[in-house]
């Protein structure tokens, strides 16, 4: 008699309110991110692919000393050097291999010259394996003066304005 | 005589056609609800909402290869999956989705096939939905299969005992077993038999969700039970048939489930030519509800099933029989 009757009280008292529990769930905001379309920014210290700096002046900080391909523990990392016009080192040949990379961070803390960062870009796939070894030039931030996309666009502005032009 | 047969060729491609895309659109509604009751948007991609889904899903179906198993005996693995397929279809021949409505000059009544046992005919034909499992689950040639649909195929009979008695209080108190006179006996919401038969229709809501194997009753399909049961060694369309299958002999259970219980496509304000929408309202809600049990509730496991089926179900069916028996008899 008992369990007729906690039967009872189940399929009419219990059995609802769990109903009741994914009724309520319908109505509360997903918590689902459209992704691409929206994408979560990801921490400040975030490893994602590499950057190679440059100095204020626009000259690369990578002196090809070959720290970072000593510290890689996945041996992603490849380096010739080479002197320079004005008598500097610096990197014939930079190439990272990502497929290699682990993307521990390693080379980060290793360089001399803080010129290699891990920064927060993640999407970078492909459907070839050759397109994964990077050279310097697909690393390097752009150009500060150079390759600046504005500048011209701000030249012409000042001197429309009769503003003199900013000293180089 | 020739109209009569164009009249019902008509209606047929119609419900059939309707029955296809409902079946595909029930996975895209299942999908959105479930994902909706765990917090989450389901298909969103695939066109505007996600309502491009099916589609995209019966053309990668269509797409893939068929893997034939080496130990398969050839000609029930091929007939398999139309057992399992087209007896859900065949009940819905008997099912009154209207009221008469004059269409073009022509009187069109509501239903396919008006059969004076039409309800038996539905039951009928709903048993023979086993034979496609159990042949599945056989000419598969693998342990898993056969366990899964042993194991199926014991839960639909058992549990189909009490399917058939639940309604046969409705009979009782209807006097008729022809499913367009059990809708017109139903005009207006007080006269609808649920307010008569509560207990027969939760018996059969029961008994529905284990005949079409859904949760809490889905132990032989559950995946990570038996792999994938009785339909483990099926990939692409065969797969199709039986998932297709399934949403079609949920949405035939509803159809009976409504046309029995719900009053069939009775409803204010619509005129006779639109009392279709009332029906596919109550359709739709029976779904949702099919649905919102998915998402809410734990699977029986089998012995509890077996259990419940047979221990507990049984003599309610019966019991509710005996006490409508005794009411209709004084």
């Amino acid at each position: 008699m008992r369990e007729v009757l906690r039967a009872l009280i189940n399929v009419f008292f219990k059995m609802p309110q769990g109903f009741m529990v994914t009724l309520k769930h319908v109505f509360k905001k997903p918590v689902t991110l459209d992704y691409p379309r929206q994408k979560k920014p990801m921490s400040p210290r975030y490893r994602g692919r590499h950057y190679l700096e440059r100095y204020d002046d626009g000259s690369e900080r990578c002196v090809c000393c070959g720290l970072c391909a000593a510290a890689c523990p996945a041996d992603a990392i490849y380096m010739e050097p080479e002197e320079t016009a004005n008598g500097e080192r610096k990197a014939k040949v930079y190439e990272i291999n990502l497929l290699r990379c682990i993307f521990c961070g390693f080379c980060e803390e290793a360089c001399p010259e803080e010129a290699i960062f891990l920064g927060q870009d993640y999407e970078f796939s492909d459907f070839d394996r050759n397109s994964f070894i990077w050279r310097k030039e697909d690393m390097l931030v752009p150009h500060p003066r150079k390759e600046n996309p504005l500048k011209r666009i701000i030249r012409r502005v000042r001197r429309v304005y009769g503003v003199p032009d900013a000293a180089r | 005589m020739l109209e009569m047969i164009i009249a019902s060729s008509i209606k047929v491609v119609v419900v059939i056609v309707a029955v296809l895309t409902g079946c595909a659109y029930a996975t895209y509604m299942e999908r959105k609800v479930v994902a909706f009751m765990q917090h989450r948007i389901g298909p969103s991609y695939a066109g505007p909402y996600g309502l491009l889904q099916p589609i995209a899903d019966a053309i990668k179906m269509a797409f893939k290869e068929d893997v034939v198993p080496d130990r398969v005996e050839r000609i029930t693995y091929a007939l398999a999956p139309i057992l399992a397929f087209v007896p859900s279809l065949l009940s819905f021949a008997v099912v009154p989705f209207s009221a008469d409505f004059s269409l073009i000059g022509r009187q069109v009544t509501g239903v396919i096939s008006d059969l004076n046992i039409g309800v038996l005919f539905v039951f009928a034909v709903t048993s023979l939905g086993v034979y496609g499992i159990i042949l599945a689950g056989w000419s598969s040639g693998s342990k898993y299969s056969l366990m899964g649909g042993i194991r199926s195929s014991a839960q639909m009979i058992s549990y189909e005992i009490s399917y058939g008695l639940s309604i046969v209080g409705v009979i009782l108190i209807a006097n008729t077993l022809s499913m367009r006179q059990l809708v017109d006996q139903q005009d207006t919401i007080l006269h609808w038999y649920i307010w008569k038969q509560p207990l027969g229709f939760l018996l059969y809501l029961t008994c529905a969700i284990a005949e079409t194997n859904r949760l809490p009753f889905d132990l032989p399909e559950a995946e990570s039970e038996l792999v994938g049961g009785y339909h483990t060694e099926y990939s692409s369309f065969r797969f199709g048939m039986f998932f297709i299958g399934e949403y079609a002999n949920m949405i035939a259970v509803s159809c009976v489930g409504t046309t029995l219980f719900f009053g069939g496509w009775h409803g204010p304000f619509l005129p006779a030519g639109l009392s279709v929408i009332w029906f596919l309202a109550k359709v739709f809600l029976f779904m949702f509800f099919y649905i919102w049990l998915r998402a809410t509730f734990p699977r029986f496991r089998y012995d509890q099933l077996m259990n419940f089926g047979w221990k507990v179900l049984f003599p309610l069916s019966v019991l509710n029989l005996l006490v409508t028996g005794l009411i209709v008899l004084w």
